[in-house]
């Protein structure tokens, strides 16, 4: 088609946490508008918190996010101790990764088997998968299970973790608890195998597409860091977590209550792609098979692969959490209080707390007065970051489909979408409403 | 015919409808039972012909009221799920605040462009048949509330405080461990989740109906406690209860 005439405009997509809208105009051949917006009511958690005490910040930043809760609990906490140099055991430190790991796999498998693959079976949702290929996707649903299960035995709860604590543990699993776990967890590895059996077949529908960019996530010399490490930028280098405002520029644009992110160019990309671009040889082996099968290997500037980059990092979650659980079986548990409540001497100070989290690298920065109270407070969402790399994206890759239909067009942008894994009432600094 | 079922959502996590999606298996048998024609998390497809509303999140904009009366025009049953939407929950915590400070906090400069009002449950909007309290729900108290709906009654939800459940439970009271605990005045249903694992009750189901306040004043005064400690606690949750707009 020469000079074609196209328009597209996606009113809340589909099969994203949160609400944000697409807009393509297309006169004559020119691309006059290309924009991703946010319509989330924004919600203010930063002012929130401030006049709040220490001990019931990551209570309340939990809810900022109901898929990512661990992660924004963990970050939460790790602001805090970091504020008030509390330490945290071995034992718990190796008990939160695995509660990140659960997390990790709860939210990939979710992403995967619940929003992005209706997309490569030609289907509006999950539901008509439900009667046309009942065993794919009871697979999902057991592997979804597993890791909720996994979040309950660490957390309490799945969503909105109550074990989670300033210092420590509430009260933690036992050592049986820990290797049933183990068991289904290495009972899992076929059916995930399954997964990217499926996955394979279908890749081919991902779009053909790449935009070089900057990514940036924590890096560890040691392990494919999630729960802590340095800063690390593909354009960059290091840095330590608590330079992040040199990262993580956050600027305001009008058409959106959600908040972009800079740093060395217009924009960078965060989330599974950018850990394992960055930490590729620190993948668990079987993850790294994965990889390999996708032809997947650093560094990689195709956005769409990021679906295959999570289900690489679900193996990663569970082969770690197996060498975890080993390691607690090989030292013991030690026994903890029930309604166990860690001493912690409340002063004055500030701290950064950073996350990898499903959708990518999450800071939370507090400020304490000597009471425990917070008297300021920064957080930055993954998914704020990835939305000027969303916009970038789509300008480079609509230029390249106007011969395509406005149809074509439309469902390779909500792909686009879809493959960041957009959690929107996360990045909630996201409007317009025409839904119902 | 199989009832028809939407789900909304407003400011607030989406961790309600994540609980729903949580139900695993479950799920399939429920939807066995409706027909789920919008659910924009995790559907394409939308209708604006339905039975039963779900609706998480707060109202806290003026031009999200519309959308509210929208929905309760298409819908016979209008059911609010979660905290946020059924009682305001944590988003009021900003009602205590000047809104004009909390948008500049977040916002800076910019803070014009983005409207607010005091955050609100659902409730305070358009009238609602029925609620799933909690942050977040309890997906076997959802399927309770679903299940009766469909039967065509009124769900059973709990009039008294987790106080009742956490004793049943037989947790050490967070009071004798020298934590403040709003247990007294929560409305139960959670069976005191959040005291088995170790915490306390935070009050996410809110105020109990009539909750008994002179036996709370002798809790306090019991464990040397202030108004000033009750209120911050309160405050997590209770802050449209407590009146606050």
């Amino acid at each position: 088609m020469k000079n074609p005439t196209i328009d597209v405009e996606v009113n809340h997509v589909t099969r994203v946490e949160g609400h944000g809208n697409i807009y393509v105009n297309v006169k004559k051949g020119v691309i006059e508008r290309c924009e991703w917006n946010i319509s989330e009511a924004p919600r203010f958690f930063e002012a929130m918190v401030v006049g709040r005490q220490w001990n019931e910040l990551h209570h309340i930043t939990s809810r900022i996010c109901g898929i990512c809760s661990i992660g924004h609990t963990l970050a939460s906490l790790r602001a805090t101790e970091s504020a008030m140099g509390i330490t945290v055991s071995d034992q718990d430190l190796k008990l939160r990764k695995l509660a990140l790991h659960a997390e990790n796999m709860q939210s990939h498998i979710l992403h995967l088997g619940f929003l992005v693959l209706p997309d490569l079976m030609g289907v509006g949702s999950v539901i008509p998968l439900t009667s046309s290929n009942p065993e794919e996707v009871k697979t999902v649903l057991h592997l979804h299970r597993n890791a909720n299960e996994m979040s309950n035995l660490i957390c309490g709860r799945t969503t909105h973790p109550q074990r989670l604590m300033p210092g420590g543990f509430s009260k933690i699993p036992s050592i049986k608890e820990l290797t049933e776990l183990r068991k289904k967890l290495k009972d899992s590895i076929p059916e995930l195998q399954a997964v990217a059996d499926l996955f394979k077949s279908l890749a081919h529908k991902f779009p053909d597409f790449a935009r070089e960019t900057e990514f940036i996530a924590l890096t560890k010399p040691d392990e494919y860091a999630l729960y802590d490490g340095e800063l690390a930028s593909s354009d960059t280098g290091t840095a330590p977590v608590n330079e992040y405002l040199s990262f993580a520029n956050e600027y305001i644009v009008p058409t959106s209550t959600a908040k972009r992110a800079k740093h060395a160019r217009e924009s960078y990309m965060v989330g599974a792609l950018a850990r394992l671009n960055i930490n590729y040889d620190r993948l668990s082996p079987l993850a790294k098979k994965i990889a390999k099968m996708f032809g997947l290997k650093p560094v990689c500037h195709n956005p769409f692969m990021n679906n295959v980059a999570q289900l690489a990092e679900v193996v990663h979650s569970v082969e770690d959490s197996i060498r975890l659980i080993n390691e607690l079986e090989t030292t013991g548990l030690q026994p903890q209080p029930d309604y166990n409540k860690p001493e912690v001497k409340v002063k004055a100070g500030r701290g950064v707390g950073a996350v990898e989290v499903p959708r990518g690298i999450l800071f939370h920065d507090y400020t304490y007065n000597e009471k425990g109270v917070c008297t300021k407070a920064n957080c930055i969402i993954p998914t704020n970051q990835n939305h000027g790399n969303i916009e970038l994206d789509m300008k480079a890759l609509v230029p390249k489909m106007l011969d395509k239909t406005e149809k074509e067009i439309e469902l390779s942008l909500e792909m686009l979408v879809r493959a960041y894994d957009p959690c929107i009432s996360c990045s909630t600094h996201y409007i317009k409403v025409h839904f119902v | 015919m199989k009832p028809k079922v939407a789900f909304f959502d407003f400011a607030g996590c989406e961790g309600d409808q994540l609980q729903v999606a949580n139900l695993e298996e479950e799920l399939l048998t429920l939807l066995g039972q409706v027909e789920v024609v919008s659910f924009r998390e995790v559907m394409k497809e939308h209708s604006n012909n339905y039975d039963i509303a779900f609706i998480e999140g707060s109202c806290t904009r003026l031009q999200d009221e519309d959308r509210l009366k929208q929905i309760r025009k298409n819908a016979k049953i209008v059911v609010a799920i979660g905290s946020c939407a059924t009682i305001g929950g944590i988003n009021c915590i900003r009602n205590y605040k000047d809104l004009d400070e909390v948008r500049k906090t977040v916002y800076g400069e910019n803070a014009k462009l983005f409207d607010t009002y005091a955050a609100r449950p659902v409730d305070a909007v358009i009238p609602v048949d029925a609620y799933v309290h909690g942050c977040p729900i309890d997906r076997d108290e959802f399927l309770q509330v679903v299940k009766s709906l469909l039967l065509g009654k009124k769900p059973d939800i709990p009039s008294y405080p987790v106080c009742v459940e956490c004793k049943k439970n037989e947790n050490v009271c967070a009071f004798e461990r020298g934590q403040y605990c709003v247990g007294t005045v929560t409305r139960a249903g959670c069976n005191s989740c959040c005291v088995n694992e170790g915490t306390i009750c935070w009050g996410c189901r809110g105020l109990v109906d009539n909750p008994n306040e002179n036996s709370h004043k002798e809790v306090l005064i019991k464990y040397g406690l202030t108004v000033d400690d009750a209120i911050g606690k309160f405050r997590l949750y209770f802050g449209w209860q407590e009146g606050k707009k």
